[in-house]
């Protein structure tokens, strides 16, 4: 089964073609069923290639299709790694991919360009296979950028809109800047190891010794590749403006797969990064600002996707800062576990905007449990796995990255727990404005509320179940589990976890901080609980009196205002004066002088010719005198 | 045929090329100073011969025939080139009513 690995990426590519250009000729159900079929065949063949890898006792295996770029010393071939990493992602991209293109049936159905959409979701879940696939960073490179340029179809979806194309570039243009720092760092790899296959620069990389510049340098340029796919600080301004696109494309790319390649990759790059500890302490700190600065954006806003884009910076941040203080096993727990509960409220969020008409203001919400359900049971179920309450999935991934922040640094455990106990208050104040109370909208929503087909709750509830128990992955051993992630990623990790050690904390210290972040994100449910579902408090218009902190996080700590003036702004200004004057100006005149000057002088040599016979020939004569006396004393 | 070669090598080789120089100067300063297309004709005729005396002599000198043979070659192509230029004096003649290559001005810019 390993060996038919290339199947995965194939199905999602045949649908692609087949309903990309048949868009206009199949029917509207068809393209649906075909381009959700495709992923399941993909799934049905990870499940399989799983199960063989669990059970094997080889671990790695390098699947070759072809010799792609082979010139001089560089070789590129196109082959395929399978280890538990890539079999794990596997399972995700295509499983929470087939849940969401069944759920599109359903929340597309109304759309014209229902069989485009389908085409673009399958190509991207083909980049983004081919992205955790390849065995080398070139392959690797060729499915990051296809997931971006998905990104960018998706977000732009519909692009009549001129705000959602512009979020589209936006987004494009911020990850066109992290992906040079990628490119770059690639370009080092090949000249310090000499190969782009994973399977031959880490065993270089680990002989290195620690803290060398060029792996440094190297790590850090990876990293800012992982800020910009993976909206970390500086550049996560365009993962909130994404939210343009259809919500299960938010659910999809910017939820469950795609924003969490930046952690795959730096994932499967371990041994670099723990070789250089200096990148470690960068990321782990932009990791934490990332997701207290979101955090707190999200605390206030009133848009329910808005809420969840910043809770998904938020979340990345962790994983982020799981990476820096080397709890590589934990930040790739929560992105298994973040791929389950953030797709579920994705999902929900867009259930309950589909039953209000399109009406995404929590403002205009409230009161919706009676009327939907199911939405409101799974995304009950999300809240509590998102907020870190056990037994719920989010419990145990949340506490192992926060464990290890413990053992590496005391301050940023705290930040953490203060992060943790804003997400569980943003998740209680959105679920308790949407679905408690009474109904805020106008009394034609209300009489159009509905709860979704089938095709709908159906991928919830999947999803609710997998965010409730797929915590159990990773029981560690001090709540009497044996953690069987850990156990099966190990082969991946080894060399990292030789050098870094593992978890060395007794414990009671271990029961002592759960039961801390747990307690904290009980506290700050129950505020919101207070707030927003007894007393009934609903946010500010838009234009209301707020508090300076308040008003800060409402407009986003004006952080687009102020990359318009820091950088958007002068950049303009400076192509305005390249256009101007030295495109104009300077090249442009001198293009054109050019022109002029030839003229001239044509104007002027042309009164040579004057037609006088007895000129020409004296002409004539001196020239070949000149000539007879040039050959004569220079030769 | 050897008296020939014997008189033509009475002569000195320097006399030879000073007299084809002074006749081709003469030649080209007529081109130059004259205006009568037909006395220009001539002229250019004059630097033609000046030319086949010169290989003339220096064949003879060399004792290789390939000079005189070449010099047969000029004279049959001056003579057609006497054929066409002679009909274009004619013609310019007609046109004009003078041979006068100064009223031939009127090809240019």
């Amino acid at each position: 089964m390993i060996n038919l690995v290339w199947l995965v990426p194939l199905f999602p590519l045949i649908g692609f073609v087949i309903i990309g250009l048949g868009r206009n000729a199949l029917p509207k159900n068809l393209a649906g069923i075909l381009g959700s079929f495709t992923v399941f065949l993909s799934f049905a063949v990870s499940i399989g290639i799983f199960l063989e890898l669990q059970s094997g006792a080889e671990k790695t295996h390098i699947i070759p299709l072809f010799d792609w770029i082979h010139a001089g010393n560089l070789l590129v071939p196109f082959s395929f790694q399978v280890d538990p990493l890539s079999s794990l992602m596997l399972l995700i991209i295509t499983g929470i991919g087939f849940l969401i293109h069944v759920y599109s049936i359903g929340y597309m159905h109304h759309d014209e360009g229902f069989a485009k959409f389908f085409s673009y979701l399958n190509l991207f879940v083909f980049f983004m296979l081919l992205l955790v696939l390849g065995s080398n960073y070139v392959i690797m490179f060729i499915g990051w950028e296809g997931v971006g340029l998905c990104s960018y179809l998706l977000i732009g979806f519909w692009f009549t809109n001129t705000s959602y194309a512009s979020a589209a570039k936006k987004a494009f243009i911020m990850n066109r800047i992290g992906d040079l720092g990628f490119l770059i760092a690639v370009f080092l790899i090949f000249t310090t190891f000499g190969s782009l296959e994973f399977s031959r620069i880490f065993p270089q990389a680990a002989a290195m010794a620690p803290n060398t510049e060029v792996l440094t340098l190297i790590t850090l340029l990876l990293f800012v590749g992982a800020t910009g796919k993976s909206a970390q600080i500086p550049l996560f301004t365009w993962l909130p403006d994404a939210m343009a696109g259809p919500t299960p494309v938010s659910a999809l790319i910017h939820a469950a797969t795609m924003v969490t390649a930046g952690i795959y990759m730096i994932a499967r790059s371990n041994i670099l990064f723990t070789l250089s500890p200096i990148t470690l302490h960068v990321v782990a700190i932009i990791g934490i600002a990332t997701a207290l600065l979101a955090a707190t954006i999200a605390i206030t806003q009133t848009d329910i996707k808005k809420v969840l884009a910043y809770s998904t910076v938020s979340q990345l941040g962790y994983m982020f800062l799981g990476l820096g203080v080397g709890a590589y096993t934990g930040a790739f727990f929560h992105v298994l576990t973040h791929a389950f509960f953030k797709a579920l409220l994705f999902l929900g969020a867009g259930s309950v905007i589909h039953a209000m008409s399109n009406e995404q203001d929590m403002r205009s919400m409230g009161g919706l449990k009676k009327k939907l359900p199911i939405t409101f049971l799974t995304m009950l179920m999300g809240t509590i796995a998102i907020s870190g309450i056990p037994p719920f999935s989010g419990f145990f991934s949340k506490d192992e990255i926060l464990a290890h922040t413990y053992e590496h640094n005391k301050i940023l455990w705290i930040l953490g727990v203060i992060g943790a106990m804003f997400t569980a208050f943003y998740m209680f104040r959105m679920l308790f404005l949407t679905f408690n109370n009474t109904f805020r909208g106008t009394h034609e929503q209300e009489h159009h509320l509905h709860e979704s087909p089938g095709s709908m709750t159906f991928p919830l509830i999947v999803l609710a179940v997998l965010s409730v128990v797929g915590g159990f992955l990773g029981v560690p051993e001090v709540l009497g589990g044996s953690h069987w992630l850990a156990n099966f990623l190990s082969p991946v990790f080894q060399e990292s976890t030789k050098r870094a050690g593992s978890l060395a904390l007794d414990h009671s210290t271990e029961y002592l901080l759960m039961a801390i972040s747990v307690a904290g994100a009980l506290i700050a449910a129950f505020v919101a609980y207070v707030k927003y579902a007894k007393n009934n408090h609903v946010p500010l218009a838009d234009t209301g009196d707020r508090s300076v902190l308040a008003k800060l996080s409402f407009n986003k700590y004006y952080l687009d205002e102020i990359y318009d003036t820091i950088i958007t702004k002068p950049l303009n200004l400076l192509s305005g004066f390249f256009y101007k004057v030295v495109d104009k100006g300077a090249i442009d005149g001198l293009v054109n002088g050019l022109g002029k000057a030839t003229i001239e002088a044509g104007k002027g040599l042309r009164l040579l010719q004057s037609g006088n016979i007895g000129f020409y020939i004296f002409m004539m004569v001196a020239s070949i005198v000149g000539l007879l006396l040039y050959g004569f004393y220079n030769i | 045929m050897e008296s020939i070669t014997n008189s033509i090598q009475g002569v000195p080789l320097n006399h030879y090329i000073l007299f084809s120089s002074i006749l081709f100067s003469i030649g080209v300063i007529g081109v130059l100073i004259r205006r009568n297309a037909i006395v220009i004709f001539m002229s250019v005729e004059l630097m033609l011969n000046s030319v086949n005396l010169l290989l003339t002599a220096f064949s003879v000198y060399h004792g290789d025939p390939d000079g005189q043979v070449f010099v047969f070659f000029v004279m049959a192509l001056a003579a057609a080139e006497v054929a066409v230029g002679l009909a274009i004096i004619v013609m310019i003649y007609r046109n004009t009513n003078s041979t006068d290559i100064n009223v031939l001005n009127r090809l240019k810019w």
